[in-house]
Protein backbone atom coordinates (compact mmCIF):
# COMPACT_ATOMS: atom_id res chain seq x y z
CA UNK A 1 0.00 0.00 0.00
CA UNK A 2 2.84 2.19 0.77
CA UNK A 3 1.11 4.38 2.81
CA UNK A 4 3.83 5.79 5.14
CA UNK A 5 5.50 7.97 3.00
CA UNK A 6 2.16 9.57 1.56
CA UNK A 7 1.45 9.92 4.97
CA UNK A 8 4.60 12.32 5.78
CA UNK A 9 3.88 14.17 2.54
CA UNK A 10 0.15 14.71 3.56
CA UNK A 11 0.96 16.11 7.21
CA UNK A 12 3.43 18.91 5.90
CA UNK A 13 0.06 20.43 4.68
CA UNK A 14 -2.27 21.79 7.06
CA UNK A 15 -3.98 25.01 5.86
CA UNK A 16 -5.02 27.91 7.98
CA UNK A 17 -8.91 26.69 6.37
CA UNK A 18 -8.14 23.01 7.50
CA UNK A 19 -6.99 24.10 11.02
CA UNK A 20 -10.15 26.13 11.77
CA UNK A 21 -12.13 23.37 10.26
CA UNK A 22 -10.52 20.82 12.98
CA UNK A 23 -10.95 23.37 15.96
CA UNK A 24 -14.64 22.95 15.37
CA UNK A 25 -14.83 19.36 14.65
CA UNK A 26 -12.82 19.08 17.81
CA UNK A 27 -15.12 21.10 19.79
CA UNK A 28 -17.98 19.26 18.45
CA UNK A 29 -16.46 15.77 19.24
CA UNK A 30 -16.01 17.12 22.90
CA UNK A 31 -19.47 18.01 23.13
CA UNK A 32 -20.84 14.62 21.98
CA UNK A 33 -18.12 12.68 24.37
CA UNK A 34 -19.78 14.97 27.44
CA UNK A 35 -23.26 13.79 25.97
CA UNK A 36 -22.35 10.14 26.08
CA UNK A 37 -20.62 10.20 29.13
CA UNK A 38 -23.51 12.27 31.53
CA UNK A 39 -25.36 9.98 31.82
CA UNK A 40 -22.86 7.75 33.47
CA UNK A 41 -21.06 10.73 35.83
CA UNK A 42 -24.65 11.26 36.60
CA UNK A 43 -25.28 7.93 38.02
CA UNK A 44 -22.08 8.63 39.94
CA UNK A 45 -23.63 11.79 41.27
CA UNK A 46 -27.12 10.32 42.13
CA UNK A 47 -25.43 7.45 44.48
CA UNK A 48 -24.19 10.34 46.43
CA UNK A 49 -26.99 12.50 47.01
CA UNK A 50 -29.58 12.44 49.67
CA UNK A 51 -33.16 11.24 48.55
CA UNK A 52 -35.02 14.93 49.39
CA UNK A 53 -31.95 16.16 47.06
CA UNK A 54 -33.18 13.05 44.28
CA UNK A 55 -36.53 14.07 44.34
CA UNK A 56 -36.55 17.65 44.53
CA UNK A 57 -36.81 17.94 40.46
CA UNK A 58 -34.16 20.14 40.31
CA UNK A 59 -31.15 20.51 37.88
CA UNK A 60 -28.60 20.03 40.49
CA UNK A 61 -25.92 17.28 39.14
CA UNK A 62 -23.66 18.32 42.39
CA UNK A 63 -24.63 16.32 45.84
CA UNK A 64 -25.29 19.04 48.57
CA UNK A 65 -24.26 17.27 50.96
CA UNK A 66 -22.71 14.49 49.47
CA UNK A 67 -23.93 11.14 51.15
CA UNK A 68 -21.39 8.13 50.94
CA UNK A 69 -23.50 6.00 53.23
CA UNK A 70 -24.59 4.22 50.14
CA UNK A 71 -21.90 2.33 48.88
CA UNK A 72 -21.54 0.68 52.44
CA UNK A 73 -25.13 -0.21 52.62
CA UNK A 74 -25.13 -1.72 49.55
CA UNK A 75 -21.49 -3.91 50.62
CA UNK A 76 -23.19 -4.41 53.71
CA UNK A 77 -26.59 -6.48 51.82
CA UNK A 78 -25.46 -9.93 51.89
CA UNK A 79 -27.14 -10.98 48.15
CA UNK A 80 -24.70 -7.80 46.84
CA UNK A 81 -21.85 -10.03 48.72
CA UNK A 82 -23.09 -13.29 47.35
CA UNK A 83 -24.11 -11.82 43.74
CA UNK A 84 -20.30 -10.82 43.15
CA UNK A 85 -18.79 -13.90 44.73
CA UNK A 86 -21.18 -16.11 42.27
CA UNK A 87 -20.04 -14.20 39.36
CA UNK A 88 -16.16 -15.01 40.25
CA UNK A 89 -17.09 -18.75 40.79
CA UNK A 90 -18.48 -18.70 37.11
CA UNK A 91 -15.82 -16.02 35.95
CA UNK A 92 -12.11 -18.63 37.36
CA UNK A 93 -13.49 -22.20 35.80
CA UNK A 94 -14.82 -19.97 32.41
CA UNK A 95 -11.53 -18.37 31.72
CA UNK A 96 -9.31 -21.16 33.20
CA UNK A 97 -10.66 -24.04 31.01
CA UNK A 98 -12.72 -22.18 28.18
CA UNK A 99 -9.25 -20.40 27.68
CA UNK A 100 -7.51 -23.08 27.30
CA UNK A 101 -9.79 -25.02 25.44
CA UNK A 102 -10.36 -22.10 23.10
CA UNK A 103 -6.63 -21.50 22.57
CA UNK A 104 -5.61 -24.99 21.60
CA UNK A 105 -8.17 -25.31 19.23
CA UNK A 106 -7.49 -22.27 17.21
CA UNK A 107 -3.92 -23.41 16.99
CA UNK A 108 -4.99 -26.22 15.86
CA UNK A 109 -7.61 -24.76 13.27
CA UNK A 110 -4.17 -22.34 12.19
CA UNK A 111 -1.88 -24.47 12.10
CA UNK A 112 -2.71 -28.38 11.42
CA UNK A 113 -3.82 -30.05 8.31
CA UNK A 114 -6.69 -32.67 9.41
CA UNK A 115 -9.86 -33.27 7.34
CA UNK A 116 -13.26 -31.68 7.87
CA UNK A 117 -11.08 -28.83 9.34
CA UNK A 118 -12.73 -26.39 7.23
CA UNK A 119 -16.07 -27.35 7.59
CA UNK A 120 -15.83 -28.13 11.40
CA UNK A 121 -14.38 -24.23 11.65
CA UNK A 122 -17.39 -22.43 9.17
CA UNK A 123 -19.51 -24.69 11.43
CA UNK A 124 -18.61 -23.21 14.33
CA UNK A 125 -18.87 -19.70 13.29
CA UNK A 126 -21.94 -19.80 12.13
CA UNK A 127 -23.27 -20.43 15.78
CA UNK A 128 -22.71 -16.82 15.79
CA UNK A 129 -25.69 -16.52 14.12
CA UNK A 130 -28.35 -18.49 16.03
CA UNK A 131 -29.95 -16.59 18.42
CA UNK A 132 -29.20 -17.79 22.43
CA UNK A 133 -33.41 -17.93 22.40
CA UNK A 134 -33.66 -21.16 20.44
CA UNK A 135 -31.44 -22.74 22.40
CA UNK A 136 -32.38 -21.29 25.81
CA UNK A 137 -35.50 -23.65 26.28
CA UNK A 138 -33.96 -26.66 25.38
CA UNK A 139 -31.06 -25.80 27.22
CA UNK A 140 -33.45 -25.04 30.80
CA UNK A 141 -35.05 -28.10 29.95
CA UNK A 142 -31.48 -30.05 29.88
CA UNK A 143 -30.01 -28.43 32.90
CA UNK A 144 -33.33 -29.05 34.85
CA UNK A 145 -33.64 -32.43 34.49
CA UNK A 146 -30.15 -32.31 35.61
CA UNK A 147 -30.89 -30.71 38.50
CA UNK A 148 -28.62 -28.22 37.44
CA UNK A 149 -30.73 -25.05 38.23
CA UNK A 150 -30.30 -24.89 41.55
CA UNK A 151 -26.03 -24.71 40.71
CA UNK A 152 -24.06 -22.47 38.41
CA UNK A 153 -22.84 -25.49 36.49
CA UNK A 154 -25.27 -24.03 33.87
CA UNK A 155 -23.40 -20.82 33.45
CA UNK A 156 -19.42 -22.99 33.81
CA UNK A 157 -20.17 -26.02 31.86
CA UNK A 158 -21.19 -25.11 28.37
CA UNK A 159 -18.58 -21.79 28.50
CA UNK A 160 -15.37 -24.66 29.21
CA UNK A 161 -15.90 -26.15 25.72
CA UNK A 162 -14.53 -23.04 24.20
CA UNK A 163 -15.77 -19.61 23.07
CA UNK A 164 -16.36 -19.09 19.10
CA UNK A 165 -15.14 -15.57 18.63
CA UNK A 166 -12.26 -16.72 21.28
CA UNK A 167 -11.26 -19.49 18.15
CA UNK A 168 -11.95 -17.01 15.50
CA UNK A 169 -9.41 -14.19 16.58
CA UNK A 170 -6.67 -16.32 17.81
CA UNK A 171 -6.93 -18.37 14.41
CA UNK A 172 -6.22 -14.51 13.01
CA UNK A 173 -3.83 -14.29 14.84
CA UNK A 174 -1.80 -17.27 14.55
CA UNK A 175 -2.39 -16.75 10.61
CA UNK A 176 0.43 -14.47 10.58
CA UNK A 177 3.03 -16.38 12.43
CA UNK A 178 5.36 -18.28 10.00
CA UNK A 179 4.17 -21.73 9.21
CA UNK A 180 8.19 -22.73 8.96
CA UNK A 181 7.87 -22.55 13.10
CA UNK A 182 5.44 -25.54 12.48
CA UNK A 183 7.29 -27.77 10.59
CA UNK A 184 10.37 -27.35 11.90
CA UNK A 185 8.93 -28.34 15.40
CA UNK A 186 7.76 -31.63 12.97
CA UNK A 187 11.43 -32.14 11.92
CA UNK A 188 12.46 -31.81 15.53
CA UNK A 189 9.77 -34.40 16.76
CA UNK A 190 8.28 -31.92 18.80
CA UNK A 191 4.99 -33.25 19.97
CA UNK A 192 2.01 -31.32 19.24
CA UNK A 193 0.79 -30.51 22.44
CA UNK A 194 4.14 -29.57 23.27
CA UNK A 195 4.36 -26.87 20.38
CA UNK A 196 1.51 -25.38 20.96
CA UNK A 197 2.43 -25.08 24.85
CA UNK A 198 5.71 -24.31 24.43
CA UNK A 199 6.16 -22.69 21.53
CA UNK A 200 2.78 -21.30 20.02
CA UNK A 201 0.94 -20.45 23.26
CA UNK A 202 3.53 -17.58 24.64
CA UNK A 203 3.42 -16.29 20.50
CA UNK A 204 -0.17 -15.77 21.46
CA UNK A 205 0.03 -14.99 24.55
CA UNK A 206 -0.95 -11.18 24.60
CA UNK A 207 -3.89 -12.05 22.02
CA UNK A 208 -5.09 -14.52 24.54
CA UNK A 209 -4.91 -11.86 27.25
CA UNK A 210 -7.24 -9.36 25.19
CA UNK A 211 -9.65 -12.32 24.86
CA UNK A 212 -10.33 -12.99 27.76
CA UNK A 213 -10.31 -9.56 28.68
CA UNK A 214 -13.64 -9.30 26.94
CA UNK A 215 -14.89 -13.07 27.85
CA UNK A 216 -14.32 -11.82 31.49
CA UNK A 217 -16.91 -8.66 30.71
CA UNK A 218 -18.81 -10.67 28.72
CA UNK A 219 -19.48 -13.17 31.77
CA UNK A 220 -19.40 -9.94 34.10
CA UNK A 221 -22.34 -8.49 32.43
CA UNK A 222 -24.12 -11.16 31.25
CA UNK A 223 -28.15 -11.20 32.45
CA UNK A 224 -30.41 -13.39 30.41
CA UNK A 225 -28.40 -16.68 31.03
CA UNK A 226 -28.28 -16.33 34.50
CA UNK A 227 -31.90 -15.30 35.03
CA UNK A 228 -32.87 -18.38 33.26
CA UNK A 229 -30.60 -20.46 34.43
CA UNK A 230 -30.23 -19.61 38.27
CA UNK A 231 -33.48 -20.96 39.94
CA UNK A 232 -32.64 -20.16 43.50
CA UNK A 233 -31.33 -16.72 45.09
CA UNK A 234 -28.56 -18.30 46.45
CA UNK A 235 -26.94 -18.73 43.14
CA UNK A 236 -27.61 -15.24 41.39
CA UNK A 237 -24.78 -13.73 39.84
CA UNK A 238 -24.70 -9.67 39.95
CA UNK A 239 -26.45 -8.96 37.10
CA UNK A 240 -29.54 -10.71 38.38
CA UNK A 241 -29.04 -9.26 42.33
CA UNK A 242 -28.85 -5.24 40.91
CA UNK A 243 -31.95 -5.58 38.61
CA UNK A 244 -33.46 -7.76 41.63
CA UNK A 245 -32.42 -4.32 43.77
CA UNK A 246 -33.89 -2.01 40.97
CA UNK A 247 -37.43 -3.67 41.61
CA UNK A 248 -36.89 -4.11 45.04
CA UNK A 249 -36.00 -0.09 46.05
CA UNK A 250 -37.48 2.12 43.52
CA UNK A 251 -40.75 1.49 45.48
CA UNK A 252 -38.93 2.56 48.39
CA UNK A 253 -37.57 5.82 46.17
CA UNK A 254 -34.23 4.32 47.21
CA UNK A 255 -32.63 5.95 43.66
CA UNK A 256 -29.09 6.42 45.36
CA UNK A 257 -28.95 2.45 47.06
CA UNK A 258 -29.79 1.31 43.53
CA UNK A 259 -27.28 3.55 41.73
CA UNK A 260 -24.51 2.92 44.17
CA UNK A 261 -24.96 -0.72 43.47
CA UNK A 262 -24.74 -0.47 39.55
CA UNK A 263 -22.03 1.99 39.91
CA UNK A 264 -20.08 -0.69 41.44
CA UNK A 265 -21.14 -3.16 39.25
CA UNK A 266 -19.85 -1.09 36.47
CA UNK A 267 -16.40 -0.49 38.30
CA UNK A 268 -14.66 -4.20 37.08
CA UNK A 269 -15.29 -3.68 33.64
CA UNK A 270 -14.27 0.06 33.74
CA UNK A 271 -11.29 -0.41 35.52
CA UNK A 272 -10.41 -3.17 33.10
CA UNK A 273 -11.03 -1.60 29.75
CA UNK A 274 -9.16 2.09 30.97
CA UNK A 275 -6.35 -0.67 31.45
CA UNK A 276 -6.33 -2.57 28.41
CA UNK A 277 -8.46 -0.35 26.18
CA UNK A 278 -5.42 0.01 23.25
CA UNK A 279 -5.43 -3.76 22.72
CA UNK A 280 -9.63 -4.08 23.29
CA UNK A 281 -10.01 -1.55 21.11
CA UNK A 282 -7.55 -2.99 18.28
CA UNK A 283 -9.67 -6.25 18.78
CA UNK A 284 -12.55 -4.83 18.33
CA UNK A 285 -11.58 -2.53 15.17
CA UNK A 286 -10.18 -5.57 13.72
CA UNK A 287 -13.15 -7.80 13.83
CA UNK A 288 -14.65 -5.32 10.98
CA UNK A 289 -11.96 -5.00 8.74
CA UNK A 290 -11.12 -9.08 8.71
CA UNK B 1 -2.51 -25.54 0.57
CA UNK B 2 -4.55 -28.41 1.91
CA UNK B 3 -4.51 -30.62 -1.37
CA UNK B 4 -2.39 -33.34 -0.55
CA UNK B 5 -3.78 -36.62 -1.82
CA UNK B 6 -6.07 -37.90 0.83
CA UNK B 7 -5.52 -41.37 -0.09
CA UNK B 8 -1.94 -41.68 0.45
CA UNK B 9 -1.46 -40.50 3.66
CA UNK B 10 1.86 -41.12 5.63
CA UNK B 11 1.88 -42.24 9.46
CA UNK B 12 2.95 -38.40 10.31
CA UNK B 13 -0.02 -36.85 8.22
CA UNK B 14 -2.48 -39.17 10.14
CA UNK B 15 -0.58 -38.17 13.83
CA UNK B 16 -1.11 -34.95 12.30
CA UNK B 17 -4.60 -35.63 11.68
CA UNK B 18 -5.48 -37.57 14.97
CA UNK B 19 -4.13 -34.72 17.07
CA UNK B 20 -5.39 -32.03 14.95
CA UNK B 21 -9.07 -33.51 15.85
CA UNK B 22 -8.30 -33.86 19.47
CA UNK B 23 -7.47 -30.14 19.99
CA UNK B 24 -10.64 -29.12 18.37
CA UNK B 25 -12.91 -31.88 20.00
CA UNK B 26 -13.88 -29.69 22.78
CA UNK B 27 -15.56 -27.20 20.96
CA UNK B 28 -16.38 -29.39 18.60
CA UNK B 29 -18.64 -31.56 21.39
CA UNK B 30 -20.13 -28.44 22.95
CA UNK B 31 -21.41 -27.10 19.68
CA UNK B 32 -23.46 -30.86 19.29
CA UNK B 33 -24.31 -30.52 23.20
CA UNK B 34 -25.40 -27.55 23.29
CA UNK B 35 -25.93 -25.86 20.12
CA UNK B 36 -27.29 -29.20 17.59
CA UNK B 37 -28.68 -30.78 20.00
CA UNK B 38 -30.63 -27.79 21.55
CA UNK B 39 -31.91 -27.09 17.78
CA UNK B 40 -33.11 -30.13 17.14
CA UNK B 41 -34.80 -30.65 20.84
CA UNK B 42 -36.81 -27.02 20.06
CA UNK B 43 -37.73 -28.14 16.94
CA UNK B 44 -39.52 -31.43 18.39
CA UNK B 45 -41.17 -29.08 21.55
CA UNK B 46 -42.55 -26.81 18.92
CA UNK B 47 -44.50 -29.15 17.55
CA UNK B 48 -46.28 -30.32 21.34
CA UNK B 49 -48.40 -28.20 23.84
CA UNK B 50 -45.72 -29.12 26.35
CA UNK B 51 -45.55 -27.17 29.74
CA UNK B 52 -42.24 -29.34 30.86
CA UNK B 53 -44.07 -31.93 32.97
CA UNK B 54 -43.49 -35.75 33.15
CA UNK B 55 -39.92 -35.44 30.53
CA UNK B 56 -39.72 -36.44 27.14
CA UNK B 57 -42.64 -38.89 27.04
CA UNK B 58 -44.54 -36.32 28.17
CA UNK B 59 -43.33 -33.74 25.97
CA UNK B 60 -44.09 -36.55 23.23
CA UNK B 61 -48.20 -37.09 24.19
CA UNK B 62 -48.62 -33.07 23.81
CA UNK B 63 -48.13 -33.47 20.00
CA UNK B 64 -49.78 -31.60 18.19
CA UNK B 65 -48.44 -31.10 14.81
CA UNK B 66 -48.13 -27.45 13.53
CA UNK B 67 -50.44 -25.90 15.42
CA UNK B 68 -48.75 -23.74 17.57
CA UNK B 69 -47.44 -22.30 14.23
CA UNK B 70 -50.64 -21.54 12.98
CA UNK B 71 -51.90 -20.19 16.51
CA UNK B 72 -48.87 -18.29 16.29
CA UNK B 73 -49.68 -16.50 12.73
CA UNK B 74 -52.90 -15.38 14.45
CA UNK B 75 -51.61 -13.84 17.38
CA UNK B 76 -51.89 -10.44 17.50
CA UNK B 77 -49.55 -10.16 20.16
CA UNK B 78 -46.71 -12.00 18.55
CA UNK B 79 -47.07 -9.67 15.46
CA UNK B 80 -47.24 -6.54 17.55
CA UNK B 81 -43.62 -7.27 19.50
CA UNK B 82 -42.32 -8.68 15.46
CA UNK B 83 -43.44 -4.75 14.82
CA UNK B 84 -42.15 -3.55 18.01
CA UNK B 85 -39.03 -5.34 17.42
CA UNK B 86 -38.52 -4.11 13.96
CA UNK B 87 -38.87 -0.28 15.12
CA UNK B 88 -36.13 -0.59 17.17
CA UNK B 89 -33.96 -1.33 14.27
CA UNK B 90 -33.97 1.91 13.15
CA UNK B 91 -31.58 2.48 15.88
CA UNK B 92 -29.09 0.54 13.64
CA UNK B 93 -28.94 3.32 10.48
CA UNK B 94 -28.97 6.24 12.73
CA UNK B 95 -26.38 4.62 15.38
CA UNK B 96 -24.07 3.69 11.83
CA UNK B 97 -24.63 7.09 10.33
CA UNK B 98 -23.31 9.16 13.49
CA UNK B 99 -20.80 6.55 14.12
CA UNK B 100 -19.40 7.73 10.63
CA UNK B 101 -20.01 10.77 11.07
CA UNK B 102 -17.98 11.26 14.39
CA UNK B 103 -15.29 9.05 13.05
CA UNK B 104 -14.96 10.97 10.28
CA UNK B 105 -14.20 13.92 13.23
CA UNK B 106 -11.65 11.50 15.00
CA UNK B 107 -9.42 11.08 11.71
CA UNK B 108 -8.91 14.60 11.24
CA UNK B 109 -5.54 15.73 12.94
CA UNK B 110 -6.63 16.97 16.15
CA UNK B 111 -5.75 16.30 19.83
CA UNK B 112 -6.71 13.77 22.20
CA UNK B 113 -8.32 11.76 19.70
CA UNK B 114 -7.37 8.49 22.05
CA UNK B 115 -9.27 9.62 24.66
CA UNK B 116 -12.53 11.00 22.71
CA UNK B 117 -12.62 7.15 20.92
CA UNK B 118 -12.60 6.27 24.65
CA UNK B 119 -15.48 8.35 26.08
CA UNK B 120 -17.64 7.08 23.61
CA UNK B 121 -16.78 3.65 23.62
CA UNK B 122 -17.33 3.67 27.46
CA UNK B 123 -21.61 2.80 27.38
CA UNK B 124 -20.53 -0.24 25.15
CA UNK B 125 -18.40 -1.85 27.88
CA UNK B 126 -21.15 -1.02 30.73
CA UNK B 127 -22.96 -3.61 31.86
CA UNK B 128 -26.56 -3.65 30.58
CA UNK B 129 -28.23 -4.27 33.51
CA UNK B 130 -27.07 -1.18 34.96
CA UNK B 131 -27.38 1.47 32.30
CA UNK B 132 -30.78 0.17 31.83
CA UNK B 133 -31.63 0.95 35.25
CA UNK B 134 -30.02 4.29 34.67
CA UNK B 135 -32.14 4.81 31.71
CA UNK B 136 -35.14 4.38 33.04
CA UNK B 137 -34.08 6.82 35.88
CA UNK B 138 -33.60 9.19 32.95
CA UNK B 139 -36.18 8.80 31.75
CA UNK B 140 -38.58 9.16 34.58
CA UNK B 141 -41.58 10.85 34.61
CA UNK B 142 -40.99 13.04 37.70
CA UNK B 143 -37.75 13.27 38.87
CA UNK B 144 -35.99 11.93 35.72
CA UNK B 145 -32.92 14.00 34.70
CA UNK B 146 -34.35 14.50 31.02
CA UNK B 147 -37.74 16.26 32.43
CA UNK B 148 -35.52 17.94 34.86
CA UNK B 149 -33.37 19.62 32.03
CA UNK B 150 -37.15 20.17 29.67
CA UNK B 151 -38.14 21.61 32.51
CA UNK B 152 -35.26 24.01 33.14
CA UNK B 153 -35.23 24.95 30.00
CA UNK B 154 -38.34 25.09 28.74
CA UNK B 155 -40.82 25.95 32.11
CA UNK B 156 -43.31 23.07 30.84
CA UNK B 157 -43.24 19.51 32.22
CA UNK B 158 -41.91 16.62 29.92
CA UNK B 159 -43.69 13.76 28.42
CA UNK B 160 -43.75 10.44 29.98
CA UNK B 161 -41.20 9.29 28.27
CA UNK B 162 -41.85 5.58 29.51
CA UNK B 163 -46.03 5.79 29.94
CA UNK B 164 -46.88 6.48 26.47
CA UNK B 165 -46.79 3.79 23.61
CA UNK B 166 -44.83 5.65 20.79
CA UNK B 167 -42.71 7.61 23.03
CA UNK B 168 -41.55 4.71 24.73
CA UNK B 169 -40.17 3.35 21.79
CA UNK B 170 -38.59 6.54 20.87
CA UNK B 171 -36.84 6.12 24.84
CA UNK B 172 -35.46 3.04 23.79
CA UNK B 173 -34.26 3.43 20.40
CA UNK B 174 -32.04 6.95 21.67
CA UNK B 175 -31.19 4.09 24.22
CA UNK B 176 -29.67 2.01 22.14
CA UNK B 177 -27.97 3.94 19.86
CA UNK B 178 -26.23 5.30 22.87
CA UNK B 179 -25.24 2.17 24.37
CA UNK B 180 -24.10 0.74 20.80
CA UNK B 181 -22.63 4.30 19.38
CA UNK B 182 -18.73 3.24 20.06
CA UNK B 183 -18.73 0.35 18.38
CA UNK B 184 -19.70 2.06 15.04
CA UNK B 185 -16.84 4.68 15.59
CA UNK B 186 -14.48 2.52 16.60
CA UNK B 187 -14.99 0.27 13.45
CA UNK B 188 -15.36 3.07 11.12
CA UNK B 189 -12.04 5.03 12.08
CA UNK B 190 -10.30 1.75 11.47
CA UNK B 191 -11.97 1.23 8.28
CA UNK B 192 -10.98 4.92 8.05
CA UNK B 193 -7.63 4.72 8.65
CA UNK B 194 -7.14 1.94 6.44
CA UNK B 195 -7.75 3.87 3.33
CA UNK B 196 -4.56 4.79 1.60
CA UNK B 197 -4.38 8.73 1.25
CA UNK B 198 -3.02 8.11 -1.88
CA UNK B 199 -6.64 7.65 -3.52
CA UNK B 200 -7.32 11.07 -2.41
CA UNK B 201 -4.74 13.21 -3.73
CA UNK B 202 -5.38 11.42 -7.24
CA UNK B 203 -8.68 12.51 -6.64
CA UNK B 204 -7.58 16.37 -5.67
CA UNK B 205 -5.37 16.25 -8.83
CA UNK B 206 -8.70 15.23 -10.71
CA UNK B 207 -10.20 18.43 -8.96
CA UNK B 208 -12.81 16.04 -7.11
CA UNK B 209 -14.78 18.20 -4.24
CA UNK B 210 -15.28 16.77 -0.70
CA UNK B 211 -18.56 15.19 -1.12
CA UNK B 212 -17.40 13.43 -4.55
CA UNK B 213 -14.47 11.82 -2.22
CA UNK B 214 -16.97 11.14 -0.11
CA UNK B 215 -19.20 9.23 -2.34
CA UNK B 216 -16.66 7.81 -4.49
CA UNK B 217 -14.02 6.97 -2.30
CA UNK B 218 -14.51 7.41 1.68
CA UNK B 219 -18.19 5.05 1.55
CA UNK B 220 -17.13 2.51 -0.92
CA UNK B 221 -14.05 1.49 0.59
CA UNK B 222 -15.71 1.69 4.14
CA UNK B 223 -18.44 -0.63 2.44
CA UNK B 224 -16.94 -4.08 4.32
CA UNK B 225 -17.13 -2.63 7.60
CA UNK B 226 -20.73 -0.81 6.64
CA UNK B 227 -21.69 -4.60 6.04
CA UNK B 228 -19.98 -5.52 9.13
CA UNK B 229 -22.09 -3.85 11.62
CA UNK B 230 -25.01 -4.47 9.48
CA UNK B 231 -24.90 -8.44 9.86
CA UNK B 232 -23.55 -8.12 13.50
CA UNK B 233 -26.04 -5.06 14.61
CA UNK B 234 -29.07 -7.15 13.06
CA UNK B 235 -28.20 -10.53 14.44
CA UNK B 236 -28.39 -8.30 17.70
CA UNK B 237 -31.49 -6.54 16.86
CA UNK B 238 -33.55 -8.97 16.37
CA UNK B 239 -32.95 -10.21 20.29
CA UNK B 240 -33.04 -7.61 22.14
CA UNK B 241 -34.37 -8.56 25.68
CA UNK B 242 -32.77 -6.94 28.71
CA UNK B 243 -33.70 -3.47 27.99
CA UNK B 244 -37.34 -4.37 27.93
CA UNK B 245 -37.12 -6.48 30.89
CA UNK B 246 -35.11 -3.95 32.89
CA UNK B 247 -36.42 -0.71 31.90
CA UNK B 248 -40.39 -1.38 31.72
CA UNK B 249 -43.01 -2.99 33.19
CA UNK B 250 -43.59 -6.32 31.87
CA UNK B 251 -43.47 -4.95 28.25
CA UNK B 252 -44.70 -1.80 28.68
CA UNK B 253 -47.73 0.08 28.41
CA UNK B 254 -50.15 -1.91 26.23
CA UNK B 255 -47.20 -4.10 25.56
CA UNK B 256 -45.79 -1.39 23.43
CA UNK B 257 -41.89 -2.07 24.49
CA UNK B 258 -42.01 -6.06 24.00
CA UNK B 259 -39.83 -7.76 22.02
CA UNK B 260 -40.46 -10.77 20.50
CA UNK B 261 -37.89 -12.32 22.62
CA UNK B 262 -39.16 -10.94 25.64
CA UNK B 263 -42.51 -12.17 24.21
CA UNK B 264 -40.85 -15.41 24.08
CA UNK B 265 -39.25 -15.39 27.66
CA UNK B 266 -42.65 -14.85 28.86
CA UNK B 267 -44.41 -17.57 27.09
CA UNK B 268 -41.75 -19.77 28.54
CA UNK B 269 -40.60 -19.19 31.68
CA UNK B 270 -43.83 -17.37 33.05
CA UNK B 271 -46.80 -19.16 31.45
CA UNK B 272 -44.52 -22.56 31.06
CA UNK B 273 -45.99 -23.05 27.42
CA UNK B 274 -42.50 -24.28 26.51
CA UNK B 275 -44.01 -25.57 22.52
CA UNK B 276 -45.51 -22.23 22.07
CA UNK B 277 -42.57 -20.59 23.25
CA UNK B 278 -40.47 -23.03 21.41
CA UNK B 279 -42.62 -21.81 18.06
CA UNK B 280 -41.89 -18.58 18.72
CA UNK B 281 -37.77 -19.58 18.96
CA UNK B 282 -37.70 -20.89 15.86
CA UNK B 283 -39.88 -19.00 13.40
CA UNK B 284 -37.08 -15.93 15.33
CA UNK B 285 -34.41 -17.92 14.20
CA UNK B 286 -35.78 -18.44 10.58
CA UNK B 287 -35.80 -14.81 10.29
CA UNK B 288 -32.55 -13.65 11.13
CA UNK B 289 -30.58 -16.52 9.32
CA UNK B 290 -33.13 -15.09 6.20
CA UNK B 291 -32.17 -11.57 6.93
CA UNK B 292 -28.45 -12.70 7.20
CA UNK B 293 -28.19 -14.71 3.82
CA UNK B 294 -30.06 -11.92 2.50
CA UNK B 295 -27.51 -9.14 3.50
CA UNK B 296 -24.69 -11.94 2.23
CA UNK B 297 -26.70 -11.88 -1.05
CA UNK B 298 -27.15 -8.56 -1.48
CA UNK B 299 -23.66 -7.78 -0.89
CA UNK B 300 -22.07 -8.38 -3.76
CA UNK B 301 -24.04 -5.54 -5.35
CA UNK B 302 -22.57 -2.65 -3.05
CA UNK B 303 -19.50 -3.79 -0.80
CA UNK B 304 -15.68 -3.22 -2.49
CA UNK B 305 -12.65 -3.90 -1.45
CA UNK B 306 -9.36 -2.12 -1.65
CA UNK B 307 -8.17 -3.79 -4.23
Amino acid sequence: MAREDKDIVASAVVSPKERTINIVVFILLCLGAVVMVFPLIYMVMTSFMTKNQILSGSLKVIPSPWVFGKYGEVLNKANFISGVLNTVKVEIPVLLIGGFTSSLAAFSFAKMKFRAKNAIFMGLLATIMIPFAVIMIPQYVMFTKMKWTDTLLPLIVPACFGNVSMIFFLRQNLSSIPNDLMDAAKLDGCGYFRTFAQIFFPLMKSAVGTQLTLWFMGIWNDYLAPVIFLRSEANWTLQVVIRSFNAYYAIQSDYALIMAASVIAMIPTIVLFFCFQRVIIESVAISGIK
Amino acid sequence: MNKKPKFKMSAMAKREERWGLIFVAAPAIGFVLFMAWPIIFAILTSLTKWNGSKGFAGMMSKYCGLDNYVKLFQDTKFWKTVLTTVIYLIGIPVGMILGLILAMGMNRKIPGVRVLRTMYYVPVISSLVAVSILWAWVYNYDYGLLNVIIKTLTGHHGPNWLGDEILIKVSMIIFMVWKGLGTSIILYLAGLQNIPRSYYEAAMVDGANGWQKFKNITLPLLSPVTFYILVTTLIGGFQVFVEVQVMTNKGGIGYSAATIVYYLYEKAFESYQLGYASAISLVLAVIVFIITALNFKVQKHWVKTID
